[in-house]
């Protein structure tokens, strides 16, 4: 069945997000009680579970729009010091940890034009090159290269995910899977390492399904980095992730390989129900 | 056998019931609103207590014309429009052609009569009001009952539009959009440098036009703010009062010249917007904008009370006067000083300070637009859009929300204080009656009409809002009722304003217009 795993992702990859002791609670309710797994490198997380099951709270409280009631959330990378994801504010986890998502809900700049989009995902970077504006306004060589080279890179993911020819117009103006494509390049144009993908095939054909399958395999294998993925599509989940977690009411029920939480009882009991005692 | 109950089907009302029932409530609603207002005048008369003269015939006449109106309307929407085409074309052929001509009387006759003692009248054609404005009134609204018929006739002849046919000619209109803005650009741009120079420039016009520009810089400073970062902003004139009243203190105390003062005022002006903007950080839409008035007005009455510092009410005077560059506007310069006039030895004239003035704000205003032109294909610009667009997904980026709205707050005050010192210098006499929130919601209005984030577009409307009521002082007492009617047509003609184009910061395909048509992937 995991036909398409391909060969050449290393099987020994270091940890790159460490969940430990995830609680969140809102006021009475516990959305996430007390769940742990890790996600690694160069590996696709699958995240699945009933609807309420906690998925996008946990997607919330790792990418820091909520703050966790208790637990940790480290992320490690090479070369640079492990952060702290539960106590950063949330913008610092995209600028400085780098952890880049997209939402159930498309959530583009719809104003705005394609290309547009993936600019502003460079801000941080130009931010910097523009010397905080002040040097961008007289337009110094130095943030015109840089303005060059965020170019280069949008135009890149742009043929990347067929949208060369779309890149003038308004993002919101796109037909539903192009903008699914647009939230992903968008996401990739900050150069995360960890990429969290909140239901990217929700609304595909089956078509555009397999070819985000393709998009996201590729970007685990030739960027090397860690992908957490929502997924009710099973076709979707099962065929791409190397690692799956499920979530029911909270809590973790599984942990293991697509084919190791396919035979999972506790698994097969959250989907289909209880088994009738004869 | 049960013998089957069927429910009674309740027959569909036929158009002229509906019609009918719907003129009674109008009929109704307007005997509620004009009995008392319109019914009776009061009069007061010197000597006597008040009084009042009734006035039923122009209610009468407003029942009976209103629901008219009712009923075409209702008719016109079941797709029957001839009676309204018919009858809304009679009322407006017989209401404003009556108004014109009575209004012509009033010009041509009524002078000659008085001249020769004859009683004034009108013209003699039976009108329902007494006043031909009103009646003109009512015959736009019968104008109005006609458009909607011819537009009802088109549509039955032609289908509803599609989806697709929609979007295609909002297409269109945004392109038409981009090109009038192209044009008008550089014409009012020539115009504008050009026009004091003519022999049509008086000292009325050059004070008009000055007074426009003073509202386009502020347009488009607004516009930073509201336009491009998306933040509601009731209180931008706040802005404008801690420049010109910067100025006014530094000319004042510390005997700064107009040019020293004018980059303080404006850091002055951008330090109090990010301390409007530090508590408003979490604020979105219809909050911020509550708590933006909140601001402008603390600001209008600590001018207000602080007399020891503003003055007070009665605000401060004998501001220093514009120099050209540190040479005084004066007709007789003090021993051993030159003057304007004797530096280029010219003839003395007032018309020489009011021109450098006009030429001043253009410049600032020109400055303004730049400096936005620019900042928009910054990282900042883009980001300040971004965050209109979508403040969470500006989150996720890495983006600080924080910082980004706060430079935009800094940048839209810092052209305000620019904008204040100006006004200060103009003046030499500032009040806080100058900084009420009216103002603020004129500025706003300006940035809302000309279509936000359209530079040209707020221009215009600025011409539109500030030229037309200057214009329209003949009109006197209905000046700002026809200021508001104007309002009301702009936004129902053009809802997102007159010149709606965005036009992208940075472009891919360059110069081969139309991208290629959608569903042909690469």
């Amino acid at each position: 069945m995991n036909a398409t795993a391909p060969d050449m992702a290393p099987q020994t990859t270091g940890s790159l997000l460490e969940v430990e002791h995830l609680t969140m609670r809102f006021g009475g309710l516990v959305a996430i009680d007390d769940v742990a797994f890790v996600a690694r490198e160069r590996e696709i997380t699958g995240i699945i579970g009933p609807n309420g099951a906690g998925k996008t709270t946990l997607f919330n409280c790792i990418t820091g729009f909520y703050k966790p009631t208790v637990g940790r959330l480290t992320l490690y990378s090479a070369g640079r010091p492990a952060f702290l994801l539960e106590q950063m504010a949330g913008y610092v986890i995209g600028q400085k940890a780098r952890v880049a998502r997209t939402f159930q809900n498309i959530r583009l700049f719809a104003g705005m034009s394609v290309l547009e989009n993936l600019m502003v995902a460079q801000h941080n970077k130009l931010m910097l090159a523009s010397g905080y504006t002040v040097l961008g306004l007289f337009g110094l060589p130095n943030y015109r290269r840089a303005e060059k080279a965020a170019l280069e890179k949008a135009v890149y993911w742009l043929e990347r995910v067929g949208l060369t020819d779309y890149a003038d117009l308004s993002a919101g103006n796109l037909p539903y899977g192009a903008q699914r494509r647009l939230e992903i390049s968008r996401a990739m144009c900050t150069d995360p390492v960890l990429l969290c993908l909140d239901e990217p095939a929700a609304g595909l054909n089956p078509r555009e399904s397999a070819e985000l399958n393709q998009l996201l395999m590729s970007i685990r294998d030739e960027f090397g980095i860690g992908l957490l993925l929502i997924e009710h599509d099973m076709s979707v989940v099962m065929g791409i992730s190397d690692h799956i977690v499920v979530l029911d009411y909270g809590k973790k029920i599984s942990d293991g390989t697509p084919a190791e939480v396919q035979r999972d009882p506790a698994v097969i009991r959250a989907y289909l129900g209880e088994e009738e005692k004869e | 056998m049960a013998t089957m109950t069927i429910p009674a089907v309740k027959a569909a009302p036929t158009p002229m019931t509906v019609a009918l029932k719907e003129a009674g409530m109008t009929a109704f609603v307007v005997f509620m609103l004009s009995f008392l207002m319109i019914g009776f005048e009061s009069q007061a008369t010197q000597g006597q207590p008040l009084g009042y003269v009734t006035r039923f015939g122009a209610t009468a006449w407003g029942i009976l014309l209103v629901p008219l109106g009712r009923i075409a309307l209702v008719l016109d929407r079941y797709g029957q429009s001839m009676p309204s085409l018919i009858g809304g074309g009679l009322a407006f052929l017989y209401l404003a052609g009556g108004a014109v001509i009575a209004l012509a009387f009033d010009v041509l006759v009524i002078p000659f009569n008085d001249y020769f003692g004859a009683a004034a009248g009108a013209s003699g054609i039976p009108m329902p009001f007494a006043d031909p404005i009103v009646d003109a009134i009512f015959g736009l609204g019968a104008l109005y009952i006609v458009a909607m018929a011819i537009q009802t006739r088109r549509r039955a002849a032609h289908g509803e539009l599609t989806l697709e046919e929609r979007e295609t000619k909002e297409e269109r209109s945004s392109i038409r959009a981009k090109r009038l803005s192209l044009v008008l650009g550089p014409t009012l741009l020539v115009v504008a440098f050009v026009l004091p120079l003519t022999p049509l420039a008086d000292r009325s016009l050059i004070g008009t036009l000055t007074l426009i520009l003073t509202y386009v810089m502020l347009g488009w400073g607004l516009n930073i703010v509201v336009g491009l970062a998306g933040l509601l902003d009731l209180g931008y004139v706040a802005f404008y009062a801690v420049g010109a009243y910067t100025y006014a203190k530094l000319s004042l105390d510390l005997h700064l010249s107009f040019w020293a003062s004018l980059p303080l005022a404006g850091m002055f002006a951008a330090f109090f917007g990010v301390m409007l903007g530090f508590p408003v950080l979490r604020l979105r839409g219809d909050y911020l904008a509550i708590v933006t008035l909140g601001f402008g007005e603390m600001v209008r009455i600590i001018l207000i009370n602080w007399q020891s510092f503003t003055g007070g009410p009665a605000g401060i005077g004998g501001i220093e006067k514009i120099t050209f560059f540190g040479v005084p506007f004066e007709r007789n310069p003090a021993e051993g000083t030159q003057s304007f006039h004797t530096l280029f030895g010219l003839e003395f004239s007032v018309m020489h300070r009011i021109v450098f003035l006009y030429y001043l704000i253009l410049v600032l205003a020109l400055v303004t637009n730049l400096f936005t032109i620019r900042l928009r294909r910054l990282p900042i610009g883009r980001a300040w859009e971004a965050l209109r667009e979508d403040e969470t997904a500006c989150r996720a980026l890495g983006i600080n929300p924080r910082n980004t709205k706060l430079t935009a707050f800094a940048m839209g005050a810092m052209f305000a204080g620019f904008a204040g010192s100006f006004f200060a210098v103009k003046q030499f006499f500032i009040s806080p009656e100058s900084f009420t929130f009216i103002e603020s919601a004129v500025i706003l209005a300006i940035v809302v009409l000309g279509g936000m984030g359209s530079q040209v577009g707020v221009a215009l409307a600025a011409i539109l809002l500030i030229g037309l009521p200057e214009v329209m002082r003949e009109l006197s007492l209905y000046r700002m009722l026809a200021f508001g009617a104007v309002m009301i047509l702009i936004m129902l003609w053009r809802p997102k304003g007159l010149l709606a184009h965005r036009e992208p910061t940075i472009l891919l395909h360059r110069g081969n217009g139309k991208p290629k048509k959608m569903g042909a992937r690469a």
